[in-house]
């Protein structure tokens, strides 16, 4: 069983000036393929009773100890960023919409205050994460940021928006200023996606289940 | 301002092909200048102003010790580097390294292989004991040995923010272009410190 890159659904200029082409190209090309590549090379051999790559990263406990490691890391990073692709769009910025929206500002009141709060999680990750704007099984929303390639699934969080600030993310436009990155990020945010993504984590019974719209 | 950064002890167009000025520029520049810069913010008034930056790294946890030992860890990372620099330890500490080792060679592979492994950010570090045994360690986002009563010798930088300008994603390279870099002298001082 091989996992493979996705492609992206839009263009490596697509998400221009705000998040620049050749990031996009070395971050789809080198950092995720590499993911992929280690993942694929740690669980040679061994059966992980599933294709999907969500479903594999929410039961890493259940992963053989001695590849444990290697996929919370590559199996993360490949889960990561399969998501990261699919809520940014060249058409995405302004705000969400629907359920997602009124969900939202019961748990954090007006989107501005969701915004601001979310910036502060992820400009704050200390290191190399994520940050993440997730259901949890109680079906809550909830901000929440993560190590490394670590996933909201490895806890039982449903991942519905994913923001890398690993450096590699952002560094050859924002060097050192990532707060400016968290702000270009939001211009790109696919926010139907997001509510596709709320509505059918609300439907789930676990959280892989609702998350393996991001693709294997 | 209790703490401030030390100048960088060479120039910042000293260290090229291995690293180039942007770089530094961004390195010494903005990245550990910030953390002086928030390290400052966050003891002003309490009683860490008045210890010495080690002495901070030693006894701090959360939001100082990471301001603090990347402070600290940088200063050090300089110190590790010349424009002098390559060539191979000589004396006591070429001994050592031998003993516990078997060779140069296989230290500069062991220390490589730990940088290149490390996931996510850190620091790839040779390190002494009081006895002056020597070990690699590899330790995330700003851990330092002096946070496990060791003595560091000779540290890699594998944050990204430490070679993606010059070398991308490809960490392997920078870390082989170091050793043309390292500054053994300054290593073999740290070791016989660590003895005493």
């Amino acid at each position: 069983m091989q996992f493979h890159l996705p492609e992206l659904p839009y263009a490596y200029d697509a998400l221009e000036p705000h998040i620049d082409a050749a990031t996009m190209e070395i971050h789809h090309t080198k950092h995720h393929q590499a993911y992929v590549d280690k993942l694929n090379a740690a669980i040679e051999g061994y059966d992980l009773g599933t294709p999907s790559i969500e479903e594999v990263v929410a039961a890493i406990h259940t992963v053989p100890e001695e590849i444990r490691t290697a996929v919370r890391n590559h199996g993360g990073g490949h889960a990561n960023h399969s998501l990261f692709w699919t809520i940014m769009s060249p058409n995405g910025g302004g705000e969400p919409t629907g359920a997602l929206l009124q969900a939202m500002e019961e748990e954090f009141g007006r989107f501005h205050a969701f915004r601001e709060s979310f910036a502060t999680t992820a400009a704050g990750r200390f290191g190399s994460g994520w940050a993440w704007l997730s259901l949890t099984p109680e079906k809550r929303l909830v901000i929440e940021d993560t190590p490394n390639q670590n996933s909201p699934l490895m806890h039982g969080n449903t991942p519905l928006l994913g923001l890398d600030v690993w450096e590699h993310a952002y560094y050859l436009k924002y060097q050192n200023r990532r707060p400016e990155y968290i702000q270009a990020f939001f211009q790109v945010i696919d926010w139907e996606a997001v509510g596709s993504r709320y509505r059918e984590a609300l439907q789930a019974t676990s959280p892989a289940v609702a998350s393996s719209s991001a693709g294997h | 301002m209790p703490f401030q950064q030390p100048p960088l002890p060479f120039g910042m167009n000293a260290m090229k092909p291995f690293l180039s000025e942007e770089q530094l520029e961004y390195h010494y520049g903005k990245h550990h200048a910030a953390y002086f810069k928030n390290l400052n913010a966050l003891v002003e008034g309490k009683p860490e102003a008045g210890m010495s930056l080690r002495e901070v790294v030693v006894q701090s946890t959360g939001p100082v010790f990471n301001n603090a030992a990347q402070a600290w860890n940088h200063s050090f990372y300089w110190d590790c580097l010349s424009p002098k620099g390559g060539g191979e330890p000589q004396g006591d500490l070429a001994a050592a390294i031998v003993r516990d080792f078997g060779g140069v060679p296989e230290l500069k592979k062991a220390l490589s292989e730990a940088a290149v492994k490390l996931f996510g950010s850190g620091w790839s570090w040779l390190a002494a004991d009081k006895q002056g045994k020597l070990e690699i360690m590899a330790l995330s986002n700003a851990d330092t040995p002096l946070k496990h009563a060791k003595e560091p010798l000779l540290t890699i930088d594998v944050w990204e923010h430490a070679y993606y300008i010059d070398y991308r994603n490809d960490r392997a390279k920078y870390v082989e272009g170091l050793w043309r870099a390292a500054n053994w002298d300054f290593v073999a001082k740290c070791f016989s410190a660590a003895m005493k």
